[in-house]
């Protein structure tokens, strides 16, 4: 057998980073394409030196880092505009200004995994076990504190004699032929031998067995995600404790809320004003709490002064004037009713004002009534 | 000795530049006190934008010198004398800050704020006349100070040729560094935000930083290559050093977008009316399109132009992009200042143009003299040798 046949190629060793500069620069001279140089670590020039196109690594940046904009303005957009769409802050569904921060960080992100990745594994070409100076004494010097220069077999200009003189010429030290492993060449393994196959099951098989045992049996974790269950009665949940299933109580009858007061005389406003005394006695801020709650929700119907000339005129039956004989004979306890159960077209106005501010718009109703019919004694 | 081997023949820049200079700056002048005689208003509020790019370019100068000790940075040294004559401009502030200061009740309106103006009342411990003038003067003696002991070690360096004098400098940059924080914050407080005084923003002090270290980068360029092509530095200067220069101008391009950013995300997103007002005003009326070219002129032209690494290294497309990024930092700050005092936008005057004829005039003829008097290489630098070998 011709051992040239498995020749990979032939390697020199510099001391200095000018010198293998230099070499680098005679080799592109002398017009080798596909030659190489191992450095402990990168030197700067080392490309002008070796005539090496610019990098294509960017371009890959440049596309992951785009598509990953994109990405994160086209995801943005449908969440948040198309497919669940919520006011956040008063903002419009699409607020671009929001999605250029996470815009930015998806971009980062994408391009510079897209380029460590396409670095390892397209451009450098890892995981290459197989390399014909793995383990050889030329690599665990370039490794250290040498510098290399190997020029390979299947380079065009190739030709063992002439390369060797070449490496002469520029000072290489230790020059050395390197070799194919003849075993790496004739002996692929493959991927779907019993043996290989066999070795996974029997891998994944106890992995997974032993990962059941020591989590499952040995010791007991309870998983984070289990915090969703807790020994708590959820709403709309079969209550164990209580005899009837309900998870959900009544109060104890007769329960009265805080600050509720409960109204006796619903469709009752002849006994209202009979038993309902003014509760609030008139005073100047319960006067001006008065006229404000009568300014909102009284003047759309009975206007400003309670005669019913208001804005809704026309639009609706008018109300009654306040200043009748009867609303001026009446108790304040028989207006609470009215406020508060409504009359005719007036609704209730319970849900508008509390007891507090019925009784407050009462007395300020009392001071309309008295401006039209003030006594002799009011201008004292 | 090191420095020994650097050649270097001091070359004077031709006579041509000084006339250059001379009649921008007289031109400029005409025009300046013209703009004074007609419409004396606009042409202060002019006159805050030219100070506030001069100091940009003159103390931006000084701290990319500093910075440069500080760091030991070796790139730089070949022209660090560039960086320094640009400084010396911190001399001349005064001859744009003394026409403020005489106009300050006219220009600035927090000088009279009016009894119902409560919050220009309660600022009114800092915003006050006596102590902005206070503020000015010393802020302006602190960089004085500063640049006349960093030139004169450096210049005294070129003769004496003494190790011990670039000590000297980087401790003197260690200290001018909280100096230059505070003063630069404070300068684009008083004079920038101030024009709107019931506005405020944290990150202001961060946003004319950012715009003054690439106005400074962009002049130290754009001398730097006309003078290194026309060969009055030293031999060996590289497209090395010319790259760390584009990445820097693009790394503070980068920064600027960032920083404006900010400032706008959290008011936009904090919607409170005291502080929306300021860019509600930058988006009415013509204001609104020069607001989205701020964004088009001081982001996306200089980082496409200077994105990839064979045009930060091209010395014509490093000269024409920091021209622009020049302009688009005097066009950053017409934004900063004028919607302040027009609402709906204005359309451009000839007055506008008066003090950045008047600027360029002055910085060449600065230049020109400090050129004349001083060699244009730090010649006696012990990291000269080795910022000429520099290489990526």
């Amino acid at each position: 057998m011709d051992r040239n046949k498995f020749l990979y190629g032939l390697t020199g060793i510099f001391d200095s980073p000018d010198e293998i500069t230099h070499a680098a620069d005679e080799a592109v001279k002398e017009g080798f394409t596909k030659f190489d140089v191992n450095t402990p670590y990168p030197l700067h020039g080392m490309n002008k030196a070796m005539n090496l196109p610019p990098s294509k690594l960017g371009y890959v940046a440049l596309i992951f880092g785009l598509s990953g904009t994109l990405g994160a303005l086209l995801s943005l957009w449908w969440v948040s505009a198309v497919d669940y769409p919520i006011i956040v802050g008063g903002k419009p569904f699409f607020s671009f200004p929001a999605y250029i921060p996470v815009m930015f960080e998806v971009t980062v992100l994408s391009a510079s995994i897209a380029t460590v990745l396409a670095m390892l594994f397209f451009f450098f070409k890892l995981p290459n076990n197989s390399h014909p100076l793995n383990s050889t004494v030329y690599m665990k010097k370039v490794s250290a504190d040498k510098y290399g220069i190997v020029i390979p077999a299947n380079d065009p200009k190739f030709e063992e004699t002439t390369v060797r003189i070449f490496l002469e010429k520029v000072h290489a030290k230790e020059i050395t032929s390197q070799f194919w492993d003849e075993e790496e060449i004739y002996h692929k393994h493959k991927i779907f031998e019993p043996k290989f196959i066999t070795f996974l099951i029997v891998a994944a098989l106890i992995t997974s067995a032993t990962t059941y045992f020591s989590l499952n049996k040995l010791m007991f974790m309870v998983p984070f995600n289990w915090m969703m269950e807790q020994s708590k009665q959820n709403p709309q949940q079969l209550s164990k404790v209580f005899a009837d299933g309900f998870g959900m109580r009544n109060p104890v009858d007769g329960t009265i809320a805080r600050g509720f007061l409960p109204y006796e005389f619903k469709n009752r406003p002849e006994l209202a004003g009979e038993k309902l005394v003014n509760p609030i006695p008139i005073s100047k801020e319960s006067l001006h709490l008065g006229q404000t709650k009568y300014d909102i929700y009284c003047i759309p119907c009975h206007g400003f002064n309670g005669d019913g000339n208001s804005r809704l005129r026309g639009q609706f039956p008018s109300p009654p004037s306040l200043h009748s004989e009867k609303n001026r004979t009446w108790t304040d306890g028989r207006i609470f009713a009215v406020i508060t159960d409504g009359q005719n077209v007036m609704p209730s106005y319970s849900t508008q004002l509390n007891n507090d501010e019925r009784w407050a718009v009462i007395n300020y109703i009392r001071v309309l009534q008295r401006a039209l019919n003030a006594k002799e004694t009011d201008l004292k | 000795m090191i420095s020994s081997s650097v050649e270097y023949q001091k070359k004077e820049l031709p006579v041509k530049i000084k006339t250059i200079g001379l009649m921008l700056l007289l031109a400029g002048l005409v025009i300046v006190i013209l703009g004074y005689l007609v419409n004396p208003d606009r042409a202060a509020y002019n006159n805050i934008i030219a100070l506030a790019f001069l100091i940009s370019i003159a103390v931006g100068s000084l701290f990319f010198t500093a910075i440069e000790f500080l760091a030991g940075a070796v790139w730089s040294t070949p022209f660090r004398r560039i960086s320094e004559f640009l400084s010396s401009l911190v001399w001349v502030i005064p001859v744009l800050f003394i026409p403020l200061l005489i106009n300050i009740n006219s220009v600035f309106h927090w000088t009279h704020p009016l009894p119902s103006e409560k919050s220009l009342i309660d600022k009114a411990p800092y915003l006050n006349v006596n102590f902005f003038v206070i503020r000015v003067l010393a802020f302006w003696l602190i960089w004085i100070i500063f640049y006349f002991f960093l030139s004169k070690n450096s210049r005294k360096q070129d003769f004496t040729k003494d190790q011990f004098l670039t000590r000297k400098n980087i401790k003197l940059s260690a200290v001018f560094m909280p100096f230059f924080a505070i003063t630069i914050s404070f300068t684009a407080i008083d004079w920038l935000m101030s024009t709107e005084p019931h506005w405020f923003s944290t990150i202001f002090g961060v946003y004319y930083f950012s715009g003054t270290v690439l106005t400074a980068l962009s002049a130290v360029t754009i001398f730097v290559i006309t003078l290194n092509t026309n060969e009055y530095l030293v031999k060996g200067i590289s497209n090395d050093s010319y790259y760390s220069l584009g990445a820097l101008l693009f790394a503070f391009t980068n920064f600027w977008a960032y920083i404006a950013f900010s400032q706008f995300l959290l008011i936009w997103y904090a919607n409170l009316p005291e502080e929306t007002f300021w860019f509600l005003a930058r988006w009415e009326g013509n204001w609104k399109i020069f607001s989205i070219g701020l964004i088009v002129i001081h982001f996306l032209v200089p980082y496409i132009g200077l994105l990839t690494q064979p045009s930060k290294m091209n010395p014509k497309r490093l000269v024409v992009m920091a021209g622009w990024i020049l302009f688009a930092h005097y066009y950053d700050l017409f934004w900063l200042v004028m919607p302040n005092f027009f609402k709906d936008g204005i359309p451009l005057n000839w007055i506008e143009f008066g003090f950045p004829i008047f600027i360029s005039g002055l910085v060449i003829l600065v230049f020109y003299y400090q050129s004349k008097k001083n060699n244009l290489v730090a010649i006696g630098d012990p990291k000269l040798k080795r910022g000429l070998d520099f290489r990526l």
